[in-house]
């Protein structure tokens, strides 16, 4: 299956955006915290290109999320790894695709749970919309119009391809 | 147990082979004690930060019903519970309405009309948490925090998760427990969950008064000398000795048990230099344990402390899990 973006030129755009947008808004030293498992792999790209001091942040959100009571717990949960604190630390977190906005929801309380960041910013490579929170990311890399049975997936890490499948499909 | 183990496995398990109640070892495959251990890792990470909670458990409610004494397992299980945010009744048996004539079932039905969505259940009966799981409605799981002599599951997974942290696997490990094995429910499950994960060897040390009969037939080597059964070993697991289960002249005296099956650091020099020592607690030093040895640093008894909340955790959320999975069948076959 081809990809339905070039993904290395899209993170590559998103990383000259987050550049000015950190000049501008004056956020000192931030850390790169990918939520996993395609926003880790995005994370990890963006922190190569804005050469940042810190590791980056790995979140698993399976014990943050909404639908605990309709579906269970996720059986291949992993521990989150912050290799830093992040309290009182400017913070970019990146997601590969924003839907609902369910997942940066989960993910924010998660982060407060390490410690009270002085700021966070969000970056996320697609945007699906049909948002159902107020939640918009401050970096988008691309903006997917889809129909109502599709979705994209991205797929990894090397390389990192956006498949646009069609619902049902794994 | 035979007759008890016969159908606890399919009572435990939900028809997608998820846990839904947590009763015994028995059983249970090698991947579901591993994804036991792997869900309990994750937690060991939530147990670090500043903030030691998650809204896993948000709104369920989890009953602590201790029919028997204990300190550890009762608080460790409470925490646990705690930081998944549940909330947690302690029921106090004793001074509860049981010793006012209510029967078990009532008390239980009550619980239920409380929508009490889980029962940590503790019991001198062997099976009495297996029976309460027959009973209960869909609506809860039942965890057995120790029953009788038949088994400690959370106390042998917490001890699986204590072994893998230090030696990485169990493949080649040849682990020795020795002691009071007849009254042990916790040197139970500890064997069966060895052998599910594949220790290469399991060892008992104890004086034949203080095994059971048909002890063999666990799929132990049984010892009665312990400078032997220590011989090369990669984890010794101690035990307490259980005075207040005894019924008549098991043991000589305190000390003579000490002499011949208490670890001192000298026989401790018997195992691998790199073996563990471990205990599920509360620890008689002097009688099966040296102090030195206790504390020493080979000791791993308090990370089996802290590994206890976290593999609690995994129990609780593991087991809500199951039970939110099965009631939602349900209502699709409705």
């Amino acid at each position: 299956m081809t990809s339905i973006i070039h993904v290395e030129n899209t993170v590559a755009t998103m990383a000259a955006e987050l550049k000015t947008m950190i000049a501008k808004r004056q956020i000192d030293n931030p850390v790169i915290v990918g939520i996993r498992t395609g926003g880790v792999w995005i994370a990890k790209r963006l922190q190569e290109h804005l050469e940042l001091a810190d590791a980056v942040g790995e979140l698993d959100i399976s014990f943050y999320r909404d639908d605990f009571t309709r579906i269970g717990l996720n059986p291949s949960v992993k521990a989150s790894s912050l290799p830093i604190e992040t309290e009182n630390r400017h913070l970019i977190l990146v997601d590969d695709v924003i839907m609902s906005g369910r997942t940066i929801r989960a993910a924010m309380n998660e982060l407060f749970d390490y410690g009270r960041p002085a700021s966070i910013v969000l970056a996320a490579l697609i945007d699906v919309g049909a948002r159902e929170l107020p939640i918009q990311p401050d970096v988008i890399g691309h903006q997917a119009h889809l129909e109502s049975d599709e979705r994209v997936k991205l797929v990894g890490p090397d390389p990192l391809q956006v498949e646009l499948r069609k619902k049902g499909q794994s | 147990m035979p007759e008890l183990d016969e159908h606890t496995p399919v009572l435990q398990l939900n028809r997608f082979d998820q846990l839904r109640h947590f009763l015994t070892i028995d059983g249970l495959s090698c991947q579901h004690l591993t994804d036991i251990l792997d869900t309990a890792d994750t937690f060991i990470e939530v147990g670090s930060r500043s903030i030691k909670k998650v809204p896993l458990l948000r709104g369920k409610t989890v009953a602590n019903l201790f029919f028997e004494a204990s300190t550890r397992t009762r608080t460790t299980f409470e925490l646990a519970a705690k930081r998944l945010s549940a909330d947690v009744l302690n029921i106090n048996i004793s001074t509860s309405a049981t010793s006012k004539g209510e029967s078990l079932s009532d008390m239980l039905q009550n619980l239920e009309a409380m929508a009490v969505d889980m029962f940590v259940v503790r019991h001198a009966q062997s099976g009495a948490p297996h029976f309460i799981a027959e009973s209960v409605t869909p609506r809860v799981s039942v965890i057995n925090a120790g029953d009788g002599r038949h088994a400690h599951p959370t106390q042998a997974m917490l001890d699986m998760l204590t072994i893998r942290q230090h030696k990485g696997q169990f493949n080649g490990l040849t682990v020795a427990i020795v002691g009071d094995i007849l009254h042990s429910r916790v040197a139970r499950s500890q064997i069966r969950a060895l052998n599910v994960l594949g220790a290469r060897e399991v060892r008992v040390i104890a004086p034949d008064t203080l095994l059971p009969v048909d002890v063999e037939s666990f799929g132990v080597k049984v010892f009665n000398d312990m400078s032997q059964g220590l011989e090369g070993v990669d984890v010794v697991i101690m035990l307490r000795l259980q005075k207040e289960r005894m019924e008549g002249a098991l043991l000589p005296s305190e000390s003579e048990f000490f002499r011949l099956y208490g670890l001192s650091e000298k026989k401790l020099k018997l195992a691998k230099p790199d073996a563990i020592v471990m205990h599920p607690g509360p620890i008689n030093r002097g009688v099966e344990i040296d102090s030195a040895v206790a504390d020493g640093p080979q000791s791993v008894i308090l990370n089996e402390v802290t590994n206890g909340i976290a593999v609690r955790m995994a129990v609780l959320s593991m087991a809500m899990s199951g039970q939110i999975a099965e009631l939602a069948a349900d209502e699709e076959v409705i």
